[in-house]
């Protein structure tokens, strides 16, 4: 067809020799309606072609494991008849056009993937990456996107009972949003996104088709450059009170069992769900999009197929149960419409007004979409990276001022002022306070809670792309497990840069085999997911992020543990060893300015038993608080447990065995060693508490009791910081707000 | 249905976009073992109800002003006609917010003073005890609820404000984790600190705070069991409910 040439290919994101595929693969060539599909499909956003013989060497199985990728989200088994569902998934790409509706609809997306697979979504959490603050764009991008997670999210009645927030200076032109969503369904009802069933009905539900989001799908996967600010009408609006009407009758349907399967419209709307309900099912699907109802009028197949609009969901209805279902719909005053229904021959056959206007089969789609062995190389020289240059130094400040640097940095810094604005205790599960660990919210009907917590250091991955993927799912878990959660599960949201460039494709390449390592030694199998590639504006790509979230389970919640201590006179136990590693460390970026150095070692069977003392201990009762020793190191995380309760604690530590390459005090109380838990015991406990350790193979030792007003660190028995916890914690807690109205510097 | 007998039963009506609708089922019902039934906003009946619950949420996606749609449901004909007859209405956050809306309550809702929405446990002082909700209060108590709203910044005109002073009509007050009234205590702007008020005949009580987040422990706080007890032991002496309300 003539009208396809060079310049509509490069529109549509495709290469000549993705072109040639898809004629060989039809036997033709296609129109240009269907080359909007293959578009959209063949996207990096949708077919992972870069990413999938990387994401193949995952574990993803385990006794638990009742959905691994491929579906919605993933499930596992907590018991009681119950499965958790959940996924994390990106919005980096909209959310830098258009803030506030980009992270709104990414809220809106992934609670489609939960509530699609039958579960009620019960809680959120989000990982999000900023540039730094000084700047007024990042401080607009970060308001609007904290916005836009809250107007969703509240609205639809959904806690946000966790996440973490870091900032570089590589997310100012890029910054990612990333959430995590999880759900509760019956073990035995979960639903999948699969047609079946020779002359079943396919239901169009929900909100309007409209001209928003086209080419979405194939705009995620491109850089940013100065024009990026044009595309914004690719950014859908969110409508969260549709989203929540969607909800409940979409719950209300499934528990029907009128439906063979359930698929939402996300990225490349109608043309995914049909034909990945379709290829899944290994049936035929065909639909006239004249009967879709629309928004807006004289849209064409190929708008109306590409459209992105949001809240918008496709039902194989069971033949002869349509009323049943036009019935719960019209209760919820949303659109039920019969566009089609599942036929033989797998084939995606798309009609207007009853004229054929593309017929593709399913698979070539989605199956036969591209995969690549994308080259990847080393990047030559990374001596220079990996040495901290010590002329580079500062001077280095005072234990003290240091710790208080650090606690008014914004990746450290509390991050009320962002949780405030989102409903974190709706639905009365949450049961631990905000801002005080991982999310811990309750099953109701039993006795357990689940933990969950999402975590990527992305200067970690930088510095070592293997080893700060270890670190990521190992820094997950631990927060879970110091919940008193057994990790049960984990999903990833690997953010990374153009994998068309080697070295790109070589941190994710390694990325992903560090996670693989890891996933395997901690035995947590990977559930699904989300690749985000193309993270780059003008040529520069992000700090390489994958975060990882990671769900525990707690048998007992009245067990559950966090980070605050409880009360006075209690001992201060350190699980772990201080090795004084101040590679990639939040000291060297907030004091010196630097990410260098190598990223901590990480023993993933000292860690995992670690992780299994911690879930015992919880379980026993025999600790009071747990927290993980992050960013900032054993003065940060000390300084943590007393924040909330403004309990005082008086510490002395033995010096680390490393100077770090900075200097052996800085090493000692900053150092972000991996592996080590603060956690505090009453006193007539600790004896048994370090002999559990100690037949665990866990180092462990009481450094010091709370109780007063002040921290105090003492580094072999000299005072290296005091502060008074009111002061501190009154940095820590306004920092960010400082931050935000541009009084802090 | 299987109807607990001797226990009381809570209608919660459910507006699309209602999101508190569970929690204050979850707490009637589970909590504190009384009878509970969701109302769909379409139905014209509330029942056999002798509680009405207007739950929190966004109903009709908050997209005109708060609460300004909701008032239409059918329903609220017949919650209407319950409230005149003295019988127990409450109505927490959007609740309060569509009270407002319908004229059930005086007022009307302001975007908080700093334009964000918040959440947050808040401590509210306890006013009045001769209503139908707080009757097992002490006077003065303090609480410590949840709020979770964007446009809780209670206003009144002038008059009104002084007529619901005078009358005795403000039942909860922003107040500190000690009691006292300051305006670091308010979270949103509330003019005279104000967190709920009742009606002239006292059973119809609006609030911004949650109360039924606030029913165990285990999630922050038990505090706002009291206002469910309050109701509960005030039906249960049908006589003096009569007497308090008529």
């Amino acid at each position: 067809m003539s009208t396809i040439d060079a310049a509509v290919l490069a529109r549509h994101g495709l290469k000549a020799d993705e072109y040639d595929r898809i004629v060989s693969l039809l036997g033709r060539e296609p129109n240009l309606t269907e080359l909007g599909l293959f578009s959209v499909m063949w996207s990096e956003h949708c077919s992972y072609k870069s990413s999938r013989v990387h994401l193949r060497t995952l574990p993803t199985e385990g006794p638990r494991v009742l959905q691994g990728p491929g579906e919605n989200a993933g499930a596992v088994d907590i018991g009681d008849g119950l499965a958790a569902v959940f996924k994390i998934e990106s919005h980096n790409h909209p959310s830098f056009i258009e803030p506030y509706q980009g992270a709104a609809t990414g809220v809106g997306g992934i609670i489609r993937d939960i509530f699609t697979m039958g579960a009620r979504p019960i809680a959120l959490l989000d990982a999000l990456r900023f540039g730094p603050l000084d700047v007024a764009r990042n401080r607009r991008i970060l308001q609007g996107v904290v916005a836009g997670i809250g107007g969703y999210g509240n609205s639809i009645g959904i806690p946000t009972v966790g996440g973490e927030v870091m900032f570089d200076e590589s997310y100012s032109g890029n910054p990612l949003v990333n959430v995590f969503c999880l759900g509760i369904a019956k073990r035995d009802a979960l639903v999948k996104g699969i047609a079946g069933g020779i002359g079943n009905p396919i239901y169009y539900v929900g909100a309007k088709t409209g001209r928003d989001g086209i080419h979405g799908a194939t705009m995620a996967s491109a850089e940013f450059d100065e024009k990026s600010a044009e595309k914004r009408p690719a950014v859908q609006v969110g409508d969260p009170f549709m989203e929540k009407l969607l909800l409940e009758a979409c719950l209300e349907v499934m528990a029907t069992d009128a439906c063979v399967g359930v698929q939402d419209m996300g990225a490349a709307g109608l043309t995914c769900a049909t034909s990945e309900t379709g290829s899944r099912g290994g049936v035929g699907v065909e639909i006239d999009v004249a009967k879709v109802p629309q928004r807006e009028s004289g849209m064409t197949p190929y708008e109306i197929m590409l459209s992105e609009s949001q809240e918008r969901m496709l039902l194989i209805v069971k033949r002869g149960r349509e009323a049943e279902v036009e019935r719960i719909f019209e209760k919820w005053d949303l659109h039920a419409v019969n566009i089609g229904e599942v036929t033989s021959g797998e084939r995606l056959r798309i009609k207007h007004n009853g004229v054929l206007v593309a017929d593709v089969p399913n698979r070539a789609l989605t199956d036969e979409a591209p995969v690549y062995h994308r080259p990847f190389t080393e990047p030559a020289d990374r001596s220079a990276l990996h040495q901290i240059a010590r002329t580079s130094l500062k001077p280095a400040p005072a234990p003290t001022d240091a710790l208080m640097s650090l606690l008014s940095s914004p990746t450290v810094a509390s991050k009320r002022w962002i949780y405030q604005q989102y409903d974190h205790m709706v639905r009365t599960n949450t049961i631990a306070p905000a801002g005080a660990g991982a999310g811990v919210v309750r099953v109701k009907g039993t006795t357990r809670a689940l933990a969950m917590s999402v975590d990527g250091n992305g200067r970690f991955v930088a510095l070592d792309p293997r080893q700060g993927a270890r670190l990521a799912l190992a820094e997950a878990s631990r927060n879970v497990a110091c919940a008193g959660a057994m990790p049960i599960g984990a999903t990833n949201c690997l953010n990374f840069g153009n994998p068309e460039r080697p070295e790109i494709m070589w941190q994710f390449a390694e990325a992903v085999a560090g996670l693989g390592e890891a996933c395997r030694a901690l035995e947590i199998p990977i559930t699904g997911g989300n690749v985000s590639l193309y993270n780059e504006t003008d040529g520069k790509a992000i700090l390489p992020t994958p975060v990882i979230g990671v769900v525990g389970l707690i048998e007992d919640a009245t067990t559950a543990l966090t980070r605050v201590f409880p009360g006075e006179g209690l001992d201060v136990v350190l699980f772990g060893a201080n090795r004084g590693e101040l590679g990639g460390s939040e000291y060297l970026k907030t004091v010196h300015g630097l990410i260098q150095g190598l990223p901590p070692a990480l023993d993933l069977a000292g860690e995992r038993a670690l992780q299994e003392l911690m879930v015992r201990l919880a379980a026993a009762r025999a600790i009071g608080s747990a927290h993980d020793c992050a960013e900032g190191g054993l003065a940060v995380t000390l300084s943590e447990c007393c924040f909330g309760a403004g309990v005082g604690a008086d510490v002395d530590v033995p010096a680390a065995a490393s100077d770090g390459g900075v200097d052996r005090l800085a090493a000692t109380l900053f150092g972000e060693s991996a592996s080590r838990v603060l956690v505090s015991v009453a006193p007539e406990r600790t004896a048994d508490v370090l002999a559990q350790a100690k037949a665990a193979g866990v180092p462990a030792a009481r450094i010091g009791r709370t109780g007063g007003a002040a921290i105090r660190i003492a580094v072999d028995g000299r005072v290296a910081i005091e502060c008074s916890v009111q002061d501190a914690e009154a940095r820590w807690s306004t920092s960010l707000a400082d931050w935000l109205a541009g009084r802090a510097a | 249905m299987t109807r607990t007998s001797g226990a009381s039963v809570f209608a919660v009506v459910v507006f699309p976009g209602s999101n508190c609708d569970h929690d204050a089922y979850h707490a009637v019902k589970h909590v504190l073992g009384q009878n509970a039934r969701f109302v769909w906003h379409k139905e014209t009946s509330l029942g056999d109800a002798d509680v009405v619950i207007l739950p929190g949420g966004f109903s009709h996606g908050d997209y005109l002003r708060t609460g300004a749609i909701a008032r239409f449901s059918p329903i609220m004909t017949a919650v209407m006609d319950f409230a005149a007859a003295g019988r127990p209405v409450i109505g927490i956050c959007n609740g309060f917010q569509v009270m407002l809306e319908c004229g059930l309550l005086p007022g009307a809702m302001l975007r908080n003073r700093d334009l964000k929405f918040h959440c947050e446990f808040v401590h509210v002082r306890v006013e009045q005890t001769n209503t139908l909700f707080t009757g097992q209060c002490a006077p003065g108590q303090v609480l410590r609820l949840p709020i979770a709203h964007g446009e809780g910044n209670y206003y009144a005109p002038p008059d009104v404000v002084a007529n619901l002073e005078s009358t005795g009509r403000v039942v909860f007050r922003y107040v500190t984790a000690s009691g006292e009234r300051t305006d670091a205590a308010n979270p949103n702007g509330a003019i005279n600190n104000i967190a709920g008020i009742c009606n002239e005949a006292r059973n119809v009580v609006g609030l911004m705070p949650h109360p039924e987040r606030a029913c165990e422990v285990a999630v922050g706080s038990a505090d706002g069991l009291v206002l469910f007890q309050s109701v509960i032991q005030a039906l249960s002496q049908r006589g003096s409910l009569q007497a308090v309300a008529r």
